[in-house]
């Protein structure tokens, strides 16, 4: 295999791992609240890239982008306040159970809202033929802006949940809700608050993956397989561990095509991410401690 | 994903009885099924054959029927699942006992009912290409689409035109795409073109750069990339930015705009063999399908306010096939079976029909142009 062609498996395996690590994040908001993993996460991807694409058609990108995610996180914040708050026994299944159902909910009503169609935004640089040259090898820009967009969300999660007190108290809830709880925490706020924060990543992310991934009503359950798993192998509630996995995750499967039929890309990144487990059970990140607090 | 699935067969059960309530309807007349994926992955097929469907139904209803009878559309979505379209024909063949069921609107799941409608005496007019489906022919089952065989011909023809004999070839993982490159794979030894590589991505991939990495390697002249689904964009715009400039051919599944816009200026010069619905404006006054389907596509985008697609087209042929039977021999599916099967030159959307007993396709080489995309548009490739 020549330079030129190692490098271009890497930059392929960089192009999905940055997809794939934006989905991550996402699931580690509300895990680092609540505990739990929110099936409907790829939906909020959906939606935001959606919602995007629908009022970019009258308002500049960037202005699009931004209400896409304001409304988008309007819309996490409606679900928890419809659904979760009102669990009468809000246990960490019950809870999953009900982003499951929000998922199949949330694809049926954007096939209503919108259509069957796939749409996408425009690259945010250049168009669909535009394309770095490194070394020979070649990139879309726009792997660049996902792998820019996910450092930046990574950097200010970081900072909101060390510093803040808010993001302190949201990490105490999912530590020990009856403690923080006692410690005078409003924890149905923070809940709260982490679904509409997570509900805005979410959407962030769809939007500046739309142009490489392209957009449809029934798009968010596969990237959320793959954001899901990879949020597991970086260490579930780690941001920094999500783009290290998505990363990761990305370069297996494309070394694997290198090699091997594309057939068989998934099978090799799961079995890889099966031994990691085995090996690290709470993730490359993921501390043992914390794992050892959560309900499952 | 067990679950969701648990989850939506309960809905779709507590729909069952509203479903079955409101079928009481006269002797007068002939129930028509239709399986189609109007959502779900292969819905750029399913959606737009369901609207012309009902579209033609409503017009030949309008005018009097059929032989007096009306036409009753009853359509199933099957979202593009085999397991769903097979219970949905057994309930259109068992408990609606319909005269005669349209689509699917894929091959997979065609290949699954096949069987079915056989054993049950129902006509199957399919809409989907694979070439499997009618050969070895089946004494109920036809379709309206274009071979594939003959899609996969015509690429070679222009391939030799062009002096390209090794090729790279990627397909989707579907029933569509592993026709296709069993017909691509099938006669490119005869055409003197060698297969260097060929691989099969997810119906569902976001990215194929990394495969296509794989195929420069190998030095491939060309590219064929034969799938339904919006990963066709995705191919032409991945090909680009890894400054793959060889020639990107694509399947007859690329016959619609959407995909060209979603690839904007990476579709320019994709090559792909297509029915002549989407040139029909260019097409000579004396082209015996052009009034057919200039009035199709005007009927359809003043009807929907989208473009129309030779997939719906697909669906007004499978109709037009089924209504052209019933004049010429009444509503008994023994005659109106053997009447399809001696229609001849019957103008459709995807080309002139001769049928035969041995011919349950009735299309010949000459109803594929091939195409390119010129400015964003389709035009005929020269």
């Amino acid at each position: 295999m020549s330079f030129e062609q190692l490098l271009q498996y890497v930059l392929s395996g960089i192009t999905n791992g940055s997809i794939y690590a934006i989905v991550a994040i996402g699931f580690n908001i509300i895990y680092n609240t609540t505990g739990i993993i929110n099936f409907a996460q790829g939906e909020f991807l959906m939606l935001g890239g959606m919602t995007a694409i629908s009022l970019s058609a009258f308002l500049p990108l960037p202005l699009a982008i931004l209400a896409a995610v304001i409304i988008t996180s309007f819309i996490g914040a409606l679900i928890d306040f419809i659904f979760i708050r009102r669990l009468r026994s809000p246990s960490v299944l019950n809870m999953i159970i009900v982003t499951i159902g929000l998922s199949i909910t949330i694809r049926e009503i954007a096939l209503h809202v919108w259509d069957e169609k796939v749409r996408s935004l425009p690259y945010f640089t250049g168009n669909e033929i535009t394309s770095i040259n490194i070394l020979g090898a070649y990139i879309s820009p726009q792997v660049l802006w996902v792998l820019g967009i996910s450092s930046v969300i990574v950097v200010c999660l970081g900072g909101f949940f060390k510093f803040t007190l808010t993001g302190r108290s949201m990490r105490a809830c999912a530590s020990n809700i009856t403690a923080a709880r006692l410690c005078g925490i409003n924890t149905k706020n923070m809940v709260t608050i982490s679904f509409m924060l997570s509900a805005a990543i979410g959407a962030l992310a769809g939007c500046v993956i739309s142009p490489i991934t392209q957009t449809q009503y029934d798009c968010g359950t596969s990237l959320a397989i793959k954001g899901f798993t990879v949020a597991i192998l970086g260490g579930l509630g780690n941001s920094t561990g999500a783009v290290i996995g998505g990363i990761i995750i990305g370069l297996l499967e494309a070394f694997s095509i290198s090699v091997l039929p594309l057939a068989y890309k998934d099978a090799i990144a799961i079995a890889i991410l099966l031994v990691i487990l085995f090996v690290r059970p709470s993730g490359i990140l993921g501390k043992k401690e914390a794992a050892a607090l959560k309900e499952f | 994903m067990s679950l969701n699935k648990l989850i939506v067969s309960l809905m779709c059960a507590s729909l069952l009885p509203l479903v079955f309530s409101c079928k009481k309807q006269s002797g007068e007349t002939i129930k028509i099924g239709a399986i189609f994926s109007v959502t779900g992955p292969a819905s750029f097929l399913g959606a737009p054959e369901e609207k012309t469907a009902r579209m033609m139904v409503d017009e030949i209803n309008s005018n009097g029927g059929v032989d007096g009878k009306m036409l009753k559309l009853i359509v199933r979505d099957s979202a593009g699942n085999p397991e769903k379209a097979i219970s949905f024909a057994k309930q259109l063949i068992e408990e609606e006992k319909v005269f005669a069921i349209i689509g699917p609107s894929t091959s997979g799941e065609t290949m699954k009912i096949k069987t079915i409608c056989e054993d049950g005496k129902t006509i199957l007019i399919s809409c989907a290409a694979a070439e499997v489906i009618v050969n070895p022919v089946a004494k109920y089952v036809f379709k309206s689409p274009q071979k594939d065989s003959f899609a996969a011909q015509r690429i070679y023809e222009v391939m030799k035109k062009k002096g390209i004999t090794r090729i790279g070839i990627v397909s989707s993982n579907d029933g569509f795409g592993i026709a296709g490159r069993e017909q691509l794979e099938k006669l490119a030894p005869a055409q003197g073109i060698t297969i260097l590589i060929s691989e099969v991505y997810d119906k569902k991939a976001t990215d194929l750069s990394g495969v296509l990495t794989k195929l420069k390697a190998k030095g491939v002249q060309a590219v064929v990339n034969w799938s339904i689904v919006p990963a066709q964009s995705i191919v032409a715009k991945n090909m680009k930015q890894l400054n793959m400039n060889m020639p990107l051919f694509q399947s007859h599944g690329f016959g619609n705009i959407k995909y060209v816009k979603e690839a904007g200026e990476a579709a320019e010069g994709i090559i792909f063999p297509c029915g002549r619905l989407l040139i029909a404006e260019s097409l000579p006054a004396n082209n015996p399908q052009k009034s057919l389907l200039m009035k199709y596509k005007k009927d359809y985008e003043s009807k929907y306010g989208e473009d129309a697609s030779t997939f719906g087209g697909h669906a007004y042929d499978a109709i037009l096939i089924l209504v052209e039977a019933i004049k010429k021999s009444g509503a008994d599916k023994e005659k109106v079976r053997d009447a399809i099967e001696n229609l001849k030159g019957l103008a459709g959307t995807g080309g002139i029909f001769n049928f035969s007993p041995r011919d349950h396709n009735g299309l010949d080489i000459k109803a594929f142009d091939m195409l390119t995309v010129k400015g964003g548009k389709f035009v005929k490739y020269e």
